[in-house]
């Protein structure tokens, strides 16, 4: 059991990275590695959403959106809420980011002021959606979705980081001019990919 | 036409592109441009979604609380893309079937989201319409232009057609079967936002500032 567990876990951050072998959450991806201080900050936020949205994503699937999931209801057991399924998920998402950045807001104005703008829009990285939507199709029991969450936010932030560091020494290279920036960013994140590619056969 | 409206018709093609500047929708960008075929319907189905989101965003823009119209948003989103999402299953199921979930990552494509939150929220309905349409057009001109190259070099094929006859036809090309991986995507979309760049050079990023 915890082996499986294990194995789930550095599965999602290494051979399965959503970042780098998905190709989910790209535009934060690209636009918030510029420095590693703030690619830390947007990792780390995004593997708390994911932490959080993951298992709650799976309680809404099971209890209300699957296939005979309103069988607590007396004569709903055959509805199949299936096609809603969207509109449900979203909806925690946008509700769970809203919530953690009141709560941050209050709690802790330093780390508000270091997320910033990332924090709502958190709300619309694809990794996120793309996670939840990953964990219903390979019916995850519910702790295993949480592992399932944090493993893929960890990967992401691991990701994220790394990417910054590289363009952060990218400022020596001689790169020409029209290249610079977001073309050669594009470029560099083509060859980490090849790079996780390799973890697959593992 | 005004000359207003032409231009946020057609800023977004190249001037303002939303993959080569506006980093925005990138990940659908790179899943789907196997084969022309596949980006094709992709940017037909985001340019539904975005004309009738910003239409609808940009109607209720005086009554959409500013603490919660992210929800709002993504709540008229997810209904088109739902409506849309069911259309193909319905009458193009083996096409929907090779988009899998990304037709549902459409929600939460940055482009449909961004253009409602930039440009609708604050803007009249018939130029959100127009934005609607130059951005999911500008969006479809780097998808179309990538998957040509990938379906050109990774299968011989355009639209399913032989162009380049391969070896295990009996013709002379091999297919580089490096296009059909992903990753090409990513240094052909670097090389398209370099040749938008050398052609327009007051989209380059300062030197010195932040790489």
């Amino acid at each position: 059991m915890t082996s499986e567990i294990g194995d789930l876990l550095l599965k999602t951050i290494f051979t399965e990275n959503v970042a780098l072998s998905f190709y989910l959450g790209m535009c934060s991806f690209l636009a918030i590695s510029r420095r590693v201080d703030t690619a830390l900050g947007m990792g780390l936020a995004v593997t708390f959403v994911l932490a959080v949205t993951c298992p709650l994503n799976h309680l809404l699937h099971h209890w209300l959106l699957a296939k005979g999931a309103l069988a607590w209801i007396p004569g709903a057991a055959d509805v199949d809420l299936g096609f809603l399924s969207f509109l449900f998920l979203i909806g925690s998402i946008a509700t769970t980011v809203q919530i953690v950045e009141m709560a941050i807001g209050r709690t802790s104005p330093r780390l508000y002021a270091a997320l910033g703008v990332f924090l709502p829009l958190i709300a619309v990285n694809c990794a996120i959606l793309g996670t939840s939507l990953f964990m219903i199709e390979r019916d995850y029991s519910l702790f295993e979705s949480f592992v399932f969450g944090t493993g893929s936010g960890l990967g992401f932030a691991f990701a994220i980081v790394a990417l910054a560091a590289i363009r952060e020494q990218l400022r020596y290279s001689d790169v020409p001019a029209p290249l610079r920036g977001l073309g050669i960013s594009f470029i560099v994140v083509g060859l980490m990919s090849f790079g996780f590619l390799a973890f697959s056969g593992m | 036409m005004t000359r207003n409206e032409r231009d946020t018709l057609l800023d977004p093609l190249f001037d303002n592109n939303p993959i080569a500047l506006q980093v925005l929708g990138i990940c659908s960008a790179l899943a789907v441009t196997k084969q022309v075929e596949t980006a094709l319907v992709m940017t037909g189905a985001v340019l539904f979604v975005m004309v009738f989101s910003n239409l609808a965003v940009s109607a209720l823009r005086r009554h959409i609380p500013s603490d919660i119209r992210i929800i709002v948003e993504l709540t008229i989103v997810a209904t088109l893309v739902i409506a849309v999402d069911q259309v193909l299953k319905a009458y193009f199921f083996d096409i929907s079937l090779r988009l899998s979930v990304f037709v549902g990552l459409i929600i939460t494509n940055c482009l449909v989201m961004g253009r409602a939150e930039a440009f609708a929220i604050h803007n009249p309905p018939l130029p959100s319409v127009l934005d609607a349409i130059g951005n999911a057009l500008g969006y479809g001109l780097i998808l179309v232009a990538v998957a040509f190259v990938r379906e050109l070099l990774g299968k011989g094929t355009l639209l399913g057609a032989p162009i380049l006859v391969t070896i295990a036809d009996g013709g002379w090309y091999e297919p580089n079967s490096w296009m059909a991986l992903a990753p090409s995507a990513f240094l052909l979309i670097g090389c398209c936002v370099w040749a938008i760049r050398a052609w327009k050079p007051e989209q380059m990023e300062e030197v010195g500032d932040d790489v």
